[in-house]
């Protein structure tokens, strides 16, 4: 391709240069302008922001009021090119584009599933149109449909009992970052043309996976045709690419708004954006283009969108999700390959719109964190994180050496290549009712029926560690077998019944896949098999003889402590889990990865599993992700992070996350304390008028 | 050897600068009537444990403790002056920043040869002066205050940074007048680097509950944050007499 005119001043790569040459990183390497300077420079909102915001806090409340929706469509099944524009207020707006024709109206989106649809419509009092419900119940297969057709009764068992849980067999999986940079940087019709070539070349035998991916590749230009319509239906031609900061924001966004009117994905990340739309509003800074005041305003117009995304959901999905998170995830930071920070002004407009707009849980901001950020920058995220308890952290350090500089988190912490690599989401194992399984012999503690295979359960009062744990191993093995093939069945015909076109298209034709497993309840495994080999675990059986409670005799070392006897617990269950998880054959060719991440879901899952041999009642939440249990970890933060840090990455790659709250007063001391006292300047202050 | 160790906290915040590595040293010969760590008293109590292990505890994660250190506290870590002499020193030996946190009550001014070895591994000390007054300080804490002020000046003779620690209670150490004096006195410290004014809360009250304790100051309401920078104040204007006259 030719040095598009669009392009003036920036420096040209490999990005620029050839013909299949799409290539951001290399577009942002050699552009971007790193930043190590503080705050001062941050502008707040403007009044356009402040009216629209006002407007947004209002149709909040009134969705609050409503119930927890506004609005619904019943009838138009959203498309990328479904619905006219949509606008808060057109003359305000510096960024636009909505998800329907109204702000906070959820949209149809029945190809995950109709039932689901239907029973979101229905619990906020609407009724899907029935000339729809009828098009994908007689006509239209779900991805919801065809996974039940091919479920084997294990699996419906498995997930009843929900020893495996919150499965995307009925809603979409989303945790796929399309590289909506690409749209910004190339415009449509240059990707269409690299989308051309890359299915005019090598697809000589007519294999099913080249017969698949030739289809996908066709869905994939139409997704992109599509594109450059919803930008037209908003006044744009997207077609090529964005000359300046305004252009750069609103094309990006167009593709992360097509993303999400298509995809109804439990998690709908947003990538690594920030330092890319830096090089543009710094080249109009440059150019004397635009001000600060408008480089922010901007921005905070960017987020209220990012805010504003809503999806029709169930309450047994809110439940499960603790609320009615999107998932819009932006990573922030991080550093290069080549050891220079990728902090930019812009990752500080981002952090700063937690300031213009109010502390919002959405977009999820994360922060890739290395020891090399600037300082600057890591005292501004402080601040922010102590004045709103709304910044994720990440190890940039960690994650760098796998991924190189150009991932981004999709969701909360799994870890991806933007545009190379993306994952097929597998929710969770529960291992904590696992082991409870290997006790009972497979028999489920609160269904009382048999779920697993029917192993000899534990005999005698008291548990062995050296007996449980090898009943553990084979109860795992088993779970494994079925979580593989489980996962297997559901993105065979998530692909096939509500393939991701538009977001794919967004990303390489040769893309890396992650077969993405995790696991839930490892603290609580960790303490229970910590409690049979260093204290006495007793058992108390029902009538059936099934073990449904544990008395523990005596103390015993517990997660979170930086404890070695348990902590290698943790990490020996991790690594055989995900050992086992490797044997298996997985879907597409995907690499098996394994995240221990719930964040909110824990809670969901602690009312599904039985009483614990750690001492855990029924009901009680399992810790989130992979903190210690509420309350166990004794000997204070360092202790507890440095029992989660050992768990091992190369066998978590998907994840490993910690949920960790303090309170201010527990970071420092502020005025009470006088440090640093000069007595030779104590000496030489004017006596105030008491002395 | 071993001492005995009521516990530790791994992330200490507020005793010393930076990160620290915060061990609390079983028993304490005072009975101070706010005390919130009445569990800390007996001398029995605790668990042993040796220098080593508590060292290698901290270095398995040095990497958080940048700026940081080790604290020994309690109880009164000086009433177990050669285990914790040990500790510093083994501390001292990898680098590892010391800051004691003392009553300074098991100071002896006519025999000083063991607090000078601790004190030779020693970087900071906190010492917390309960109050100024002698007859007000045996009412609050059952003991004298001149062992502690002797302290504070041998530290001061010896060269060794001091941080004073003060903490306000309703009806004992809320006078105006009592704390111009008090910071009359560390006015006089030549190596006074800080001063810590910390309002009394009520936070340790459960754990007399727990031990079946009467609480001892059951009336006292817990002092605000406006109130300890009050006192703060008046601290450093008595401070501030001192230097000045010290000047002329």
């Amino acid at each position: 391709m030719d040095f598009a005119p669009e392009w003036e001043g920036f420096q040209p790569g490999r990005w620029s240069n050839t013909r299949t040459s799409v290539n951001v990183r290399d577009f942002i390497q050699l552009n971007y302008t790193p930043y190590d300077g503080d705050d001062s420079f941050l502008e707040g909102p403007t009044e356009a922001t402040k009216a629209l915001w006002a407007q947004v806090m209002e149709l909040s409340r009134q969705e609050r009021e409503a119930g927890g929706v506004l609005d619904m469509d019943t009838k138009i099944i959203s498309t990328i090119t479904s619905h006219g524009p949509g606008y808060l207020n057109k003359d305000l707006e510096k960024i636009v584009g909505l998800q329907t024709d109204k702000p906070f109206k959820r949209a149809l989106q029945p190809f995950g599933g109709i039932r689901m649809a239907q029973q979101a419509c229905k619990e906020y009092g609407y009724e899907v149109d029935p000339s729809v419900v009828e098009i994908f119940t007689k006509y239209r297969k779900t991805h919801n449909q065809g996974v039940f057709d091919a479920y084997t009764p294990e699996m419906r068992l498995a997930r009843k009992s929900a020893i495996l849980t919150g499965l995307p067999d009925a809603y979409g999986r989303g945790r796929i970052i399309g590289d909506y940079r690409r749209v910004a940087l190339y415009g449509i019709d240059m990707l269409i043309a690299d989308k051309e070539h890359q299915k005019a070349t090598h697809f000589v035998r007519m294999t099913s996976k080249n017969i698949m991916l030739r289809e996908e590749l066709s869905e994939q230009i139409r997704a992109l045709q599509e594109l450059r319509e919803l930008g037209r239906i908003y006044g744009f031609d997207i077609s090529r690419p964005a000359k300046n900061a305004r252009e750069a924001v609103q094309w990006l966004y167009f593709g992360y708004l097509a993303a999400v009117k298509e995809q109804n994905g439990a998690a709908m990340s947003l990538g690594r954006t920030s330092t890319f739309l830096d090089i543009y509003i710094q080249r109009d800074l440059d150019r004397g283009l635009i001000t600060e005041s408008e480089a922010q305003e901007l921005i905070d117009h960017f987020i209220m969108k990012l805010r504003m995304v809503k999806f029709a959901r169930t309450p047994e999905y809110n439940a499960l999700f603790s609320g009615d998170p999107t998932w819009v995830t932006e990573s922030i930071g991080g550093v290069s390959v080549d050891g220079k920070h990728m902090v930019t002004k812009n990752s500080f407009r981002y952090l700063n719109t937690l300031n213009n707009l109010g502390t919002a849980p959405e977009p999820n901001m994360t922060v890739l964190w290395s020891v090399s950020l600037p300082q600057n920058f890591k005292r501004f995220c402080a601040a922010m994180s102590i004045k709103t308890s709304s910044i994720q952290y990440e190890n940039d350090d960690l994650m760098r050496v796998i991924h190189g500089d150009d991932y981004a988190i999709a969701c909360c912490v799994s870890s991806m290549v933007v545009g190379k690599e993306m994952q097929f989401f597998g929710a969770r194992a529960n291992l904590a009712k696992c082991l409870l399984y290997a006790i009972n012999g497979g028999v489920d503690e609160v269904m009382k029926v048999q779920v697993g295979p029917k192993y000899r359960p534990v005999a005698g009062d008291y548990l062995d560690y050296d007996d449980v744990m090898d009943k553990y191993s084979e109860m795992m093995e088993w779970l494994a077998e079925l979580y593989v093939n489980t996962l297997n069945i559901i993105h065979f015909m998530h692909d096939k019944y509500s393939y991701e076109k538009l977001q794919m298209a967004l990303h390489d034709r040769d893309v890396k896949r992650y077969f993405a497993t995790g696991i839930a309840g490892l603290s609580v495994v960790a303490d229970s098999l910590s409690a049979i080999k260093y204290a006495k675990v007793r058992c108390i059986r029902d009538e059936n003889g099934i073990v449904v409670d544990y008395e523990v005799e005596g103390d015993f070392p517990k997660y979170g402590n930086d404890d070695d006897r348990v902590d290698q617990i943790a990490v020996e269950i991790v690594r055989m889990f995900m050992d086992k998880i490797r044997k298996h054959h997985t879907y597409r060719g995907s690499i098996p990865t394994m995240s221990i991440l719930t964040i909110t879901s824990n809670v969901v899952y602690g009312k599904k599993t039985g009483n614990t041999p750690d001492g855990r009642k029924h009901g009680v939440p399992l810790a989130p992700g992979a903190n210690p249990m509420h309350g166990r970890d004794t000997h204070g933060a360092v202790a507890s992070l440095s029992s989660v840090s050992k768990l091992p990455f190369r066998h978590a790659q998907d994840g490993i996350s910690n949920t960790f709250s303090i309170i201010p007063d527990a970071l420092g001391k502020s005025t009470v304390f006088s440090g640093e006292l000069d007595l030779d300047a104590l000496a030489e202050e004017a006596p105030d008028d008491t002395e | 050897m071993n001492g005995r160790i009521h516990s530790v906290e791994s992330f200490g915040t507020v005793d010393g600068p930076g990160i620290r590595f915060v061990i609390f040293l079983q028993g304490c010969p005072m009975r101070c009537l706010y005390c919130h760590n009445p569990d800390t008293w007996d001398v029995r109590g605790g668990q042993e444990m040796s220098a080593d292990t508590l060292i290698s505890q901290f270095l398995r994660n040095r990497a958080f403790y940048k700026g940081g250190g080790i604290t020994a506290t309690g109880g009164e870590p000086m009433r177990q002056l050669r285990f914790l002499t040990e500790l510093f020193a083994l501390a001292k030996s990898q680098g590892i920043h010391t800051c004691l946190d003392t009553s300074g009550i098991c100071f002896d001014p006519e025999n000083t040869a063991e607090t000078d070895a601790l004190l030779a591994v020693t970087d900071l000390v906190m010492l917390d002066i309960k109050h100024i007054d002698d007859d007000r300080h045996r009412a609050l804490t059952g003991h004298s205050n001149r062992r502690i002020l002797a302290f504070a000046q041998y530290l001061s003779d010896k060269g060794i940074p001091v941080w004073i620690r003060h903490v306000i209670v309703p009806g004992w150490t809320d006078d105006a007048d009592e704390q111009r004096r008090l910071g009359y006195f560390i006015g006089g410290l030549r190596t006074l680097k800080a001063l810590d004014v910390l309002p009394y809360h009520t936070l340790g009250r459960s754990k007399y509950d727990a031990l079946a304790l009467p609480y001892p100051l059951p009336d006292a309401e817990p002092v605000s944050a406006e109130q300890a920078e009050q006192a703060k104040r008046e601290i450093l204007r008595g401070v501030r007499q001192r230097l000045r006259e010290s000047k002329q």
